[in-house]
């Protein structure tokens, strides 16, 4: 069981997956760069999130939930998580002062996470990981169990559904304990220059194409020195 | 690459700045003069007396952008700056680096070594564009013992020899500055660097341009959450920003001084343009000032490629990229750390 203070934002899994440096430098080294990706990210959570919760087709739309789980280390916040009822005193409930979901009782009430994105379906699971991993959250604060959540992608505009099945989940919990490992470890690793690198807004400060050559910086440094002292015509009498 | 952002200068006595949504409104006479995002703004820069609205300072701490305040000559009083960023980690090994003698001169022998070989360059560049033999002989003596300290520097091993190493350089470089400033020129004439206070135009103009230099380089180490006190060539004393100043180093004869050659050499600023107060510190008029500003924000757009990056950047951002990879080292990444040579 992991301390309240050693739990870990659900969102740094999708940056974990992307590189594990990026995710060292935004959670380890506390850097960030916005760029036009990360502010339309932004603007789309924050209206999710600011919403009204609602009642809609006998569903309870709540959002900006917050969730943690103890068991796995990890918190955050849901952008909706959406609870049916699945009997008759659960659907006369649902119109009555229900402030929150730890009052749904197990096996009463079906509980969705979606969980909204821009741009279109990525080919990677870190989105599917980042909603498994706040159904691992809701599962273990409400003792029930979630089948399924949805992505809602703001290009297609349309849900996708996600089973959380046991490959999905044992991917988010791998991920999960590699996450642990990367911050308990306070080592960010060394950067490599790859094709990815063209959309993280990371770049300017993560310098992939110089700490690449780690190892020759000194060499590199008095080769710089000799060409300034060569360079510069006659130094001798 | 992230773009190159800006600084806003205010010079205008009296002015009032606040926040105008997510602007900054510049006021003076109580009318609005000027907007500017603060998106486009990595600084703003106050001279002497101008007033600051809180929710700016508070919006400009939020978003990162540094606040400096400086007197009317340009010495630095204050800033203004938000939560410190980044990792304590990482201050933690700059600490550690900065106690550890041996480590410390590592990475200061770097940047000396990178700030005369980018001194003797200003010389060399100097002496190209005079094209006098008279100028040449006079500066070749002081170019060769620049050599010769760049070898010291690269080689030492105590920061004591090496404060003495760059001291020796400095006064054989500014030796040279009366002789290299063109003849049409000749009334801006330079004995020795002064400080406290400027006793010249020459020095006035320096001391301007280091302070601007100061202000940048400060904003790079706070920005990449090094603590901009903690220097290794220039030790802790309260109230100076020691690692800023080591960061500044490698710059100095690249940006500040080569400016302040070709403001003098070009006629843009004029000698009519600086008045001696009664102690002898000499002072800048405000169009003077204004003028230098222009042609130093000026000069920060102009691009070059980075030695290390092997890309096109802007000098302005330069600054930053040196400050990530003393971060860079700080952390292991680097085997040490690569500082700026002038090609």
């Amino acid at each position: 069981m992991f301390a309240e203070d050693d739990l870990l934002p659900i969102s740094a899994l999708q940056h974990l997956l992307f590189c594990e440096r990026q995710c060292a430098l935004i959670h380890l080294e506390r850097q960030w760069v916005e760029n036009r990706l990360t502010v339309e990210g932004r603007h789309l959570h924050r209206r999710a999130h600011d919403a009204e919760d609602e009642l809609r087709d006998g569903r309870r739309i709540v959002r900006g939930l917050a969730l943690r789980s103890l068991r796995y280390g990890l918190s955050g916040q849901a952008d909706v998580v959406e609870v049916a009822p699945l009997d008759d005193v659960a659907r006369q409930r649902m119109g009555a002062a229900l402030s929150g979901v730890a009052r749904f009782t197990a096996g009463a009430w079906s509980v969705t996470p979606v969980e909204y994105k821009r741009g279109r379906p990525k080919q990677d699971d870190c989105d599917r990981v980042q909603l498994c991993a706040q159904a691992l959250c809701l599962e273990e604060m409400l003792g029930l169990v979630i089948p399924a959540g949805a992505l809602f992608y703001g290009r297609r505009r349309r849900r996708t559904e996600v089973f959380f099945d046991a490959a999905l989940r044992e991917t988010t919990l791998a991920a999960t304990r590699r996450l642990h490992e990367l911050i308990a470890s306070r080592r960010t690793p060394l950067a490599r220059r790859e094709p990815k690198c063209d959309s993280c807004s990371l770049l300017p400060i993560c310098l992939p194409s110089a700490i690449g050559r780690a190892s020759s910086m000194a060499a590199w440094t008095e080769r710089q020195l000799d060409r300034a002292l060569a360079s510069a015509g006659p130094t001798t009498d | 690459m992230k773009q190159h952002l800006n600084t806003l200068f205010v010079t205008t006595d009296g002015a009032y700045l606040a926040k105008d949504g997510e602007a900054v409104a510049v006021r003076i006479d109580r009318q609005v003069k000027l907007r500017v995002p603060l998106h486009n703004l990595d600084g703003l820069v106050c001279f002497g007396r101008i007033g600051i609205s809180p929710p700016l300072m508070a919006a400009c701490a939020a978003a990162g952008i540094t606040i400096s305040l400086v007197d009317m000559h340009g010495r630095f009083r204050a800033a203004i700056i938000g939560f410190s960023p980044g990792n304590v980690l990482l201050r933690r090994e700059q600490y550690r680096v900065a106690d550890d003698m041996l480590a410390a001169c590592a990475i200061a022998r770097n940047m000396v070594a990178a700030k005369i070989a980018n001194c003797r360059s200003v010389l060399l560049r100097a002496i190209r564009d005079a094209n006098d033999p008279n100028v040449q002989s006079a500066v070749q003596p002081a170019i060769h013992r620049l050599a010769q300290d760049l070898e010291s520097a690269r080689r030492c091993t105590s920061l004591d020899q090496l404060r003495g190493i760059e001291g020796g350089a400095a006064d054989v470089y500014f030796g040279c500055f009366t002789t290299i400033v063109a003849p049409v020129a000749r009334e801006f004439r330079f004995t020795s660097r002064s400080r406290r206070p400027p006793l010249d135009p020459f020095n006035s103009l320096l001391s301007f341009l280091y302070s601007m230099l100061a202000h940048d380089a400060r904003s790079a180490c706070e920005s990449v959450g090094l603590d901009a006190a903690v220097g290794f060539l220039h030790r802790d004393r309260p109230g100076r920003p020691g690692l800023a100043l080591d960061l500044m180093e490698e710059f100095r004869p690249f940006l500040a001084d080569r400016l302040a050659l070709s403001l003098i050499n070009r006629r843009q600023v004029a000698l009519a343009g600086f008045r001696t107060t009664e102690s002898g510190a000499v002072l800048m008029d405000d169009a003077t000032r204004k003028a230098v500003l222009v042609a130093y924000q000026k000069r920060k757009q102009d691009e070059i490629t980075h030695p290390v990056l092997n890309e096109k950047v802007s000098v302005g951002l330069l600054i930053q990229l040196q400050a990530r990879l003393l971060a860079r080292r700080l952390r292991g990444d680097l085997d040490a750390y690569p500082a700026f040579v002038w090609k």
